[in-house]
């Protein structure tokens, strides 16, 4: 009886909206959480003059790190919109299948949408 | 604890390919989770033909057709045909719902049958459901009183009975709790979306007297707060029901509580 399989789940369960946007939620937090300890030493550079401070932004500069970058600024966008739905559950509203699709399709369109504006803020 | 790779005894290998019914127009591909208990192999998935034209409309007809015709050792429970009983749940094409209450042209191309995820299977499709059961059976699904009982019976005003639509037509199917990732990875301590359902039943009953006692025995971080609110159960209930809004009102009224 203790040889009994455990069935399929993860790689068997057709990815839902309701799960796929909690866990990119999730996986937004851990990440910000990283791009964090960036900021900090971007400031920590500040902090130790102007060679090191010139420096810093050389590296930051560097494509990859660019990536990095742009992807933590819509993760911290995606994080806030995906935050406010939660905060609005918590107050025991929009649980209904169709709110739930509305606000979740919604938080997507505005994350990038944030983002897209931010950028042209910081370029212009 | 998140196991993303299931374990190697549960690894699930190829199958076999039933015959294709010669003389059929109308094929429908189905392929089925198959376990033997009595062999030490590892689970397999099975490919049967059904022919569309001599079956029943819903999954479950198929299931009996394939039982009946193709191999009569297909195991899997089965009662009232009609999403009444709760008994056919099982993962279809990707999403739990009742076999009874799901047709089949809903689908396009082959129908990939599996038991409710993150289970023990006991053979094919019957998976375990005893720490389901334990879990309902902790949140005392019965009405407490402490007060002497009334001569006939506890009455209720059509308005406090009206609080507990789209609570009491759950059928216990489990679709919910095996269709959320917390359940899967904490399922040992997480009550789960439709124990909370039948807690939040019995909580809100107007004629229960044991309100504190309940909400007391919940307020714990594994039992109700590993409900993240993703919102799998809703999306899953064959009934139309709602766990995460349940379970969202026992949140907010631990707040009143405490």
């Amino acid at each position: 009886m203790d040889n009994r399989p455990l069935s399929p789940h993860l790689t068997v369960y057709k990815p839902q909206i309701t799960s796929v946007l909690s866990i990119l939620h999730r996986i937004t937090g851990a990440g910000l959480a990283v791009s964090t300890v960036l900021v900090v030493f971007w400031l920590a550079s500040l902090a130790m003059g102007e060679v090191t401070f010139k420096d810093f932004n050389t590296f930051l500069n560097n494509p990859l790190i660019i990536v990095v970058l742009v992807s933590s600024l819509w993760a911290l966008w995606y994080h806030f919109c995906t935050g406010l739905r939660h905060l609005y559950w918590d107050i025991g509203y929009g649980y209904n299948l169709k709110s739930v699709a509305i606000s979740g399709w919604a938080a997507v369109v505005c994350s990038f949408l944030l983002t897209f504006l931010t950028l042209l803020f910081l370029i212009s | 604890m998140v196991e993303l790779r299931l374990p190697k005894n549960s690894r699930v290998t190829e199958g076999i390919t039933w015959e294709k019914p010669s003389d059929a127009e109308n094929v429908q591909e189905v392929r089925i989770y198959r376990y033997n208990p009595e062999d030490s192999e590892n689970p397999r998935l099975d490919t049967f033909f059904v022919d569309l034209d001599k079956c029943g409309p819903m999954i479950l007809d198929a299931l009996i057709k394939i039982k009946n015709e193709i191999d009569p050792t297909l195991t899997f429970r089965r009662s009232c045909r009609e999403g009444i009983c709760g008994s056919c749940s099982m993962n279809i094409g990707g999403v739990n719902t009742l076999a009874c209450l799901k047709g089949m042209k809903e689908f396009k191309g082959p129908i990939n049958i599996y038991p409710l995820p993150h289970l023990p299977v006991i053979k094919d499709l019957v998976p375990d459901l005893n720490q389901f059961y334990k879990q309902h059976a902790s949140i005392k699904p019965w009405l407490e009183t402490f007060t002497d009982e009334p001569n006939e019976e506890w009455l209720q005003s059509e308005e406090d009975r009206k609080e507990l639509d789209g609570l009491y037509e759950c059928v216990m199917c489990a679709c919910c709790s095996t269709s959320c990732p917390s359940y899967w990875w904490n399922g040992d301590k997480y009550l789960g979306p439709a124990a909370l359902l039948h807690a939040y039943r019995w909580i809100i009953d107007s004629r229960d007297q044991d309100r504190k006692a309940r909400l007391d025995d919940l307020n714990d971080s594994f039992k109700l707060y590993r409900c993240h609110t993703i919102m799998n159960c809703a999306k899953a209930c064959p009934k139309g029901l709602n766990p995460a809004k349940a379970i969202a009102e026992i949140k907010k009224l631990q707040l009143q509580n405490s």
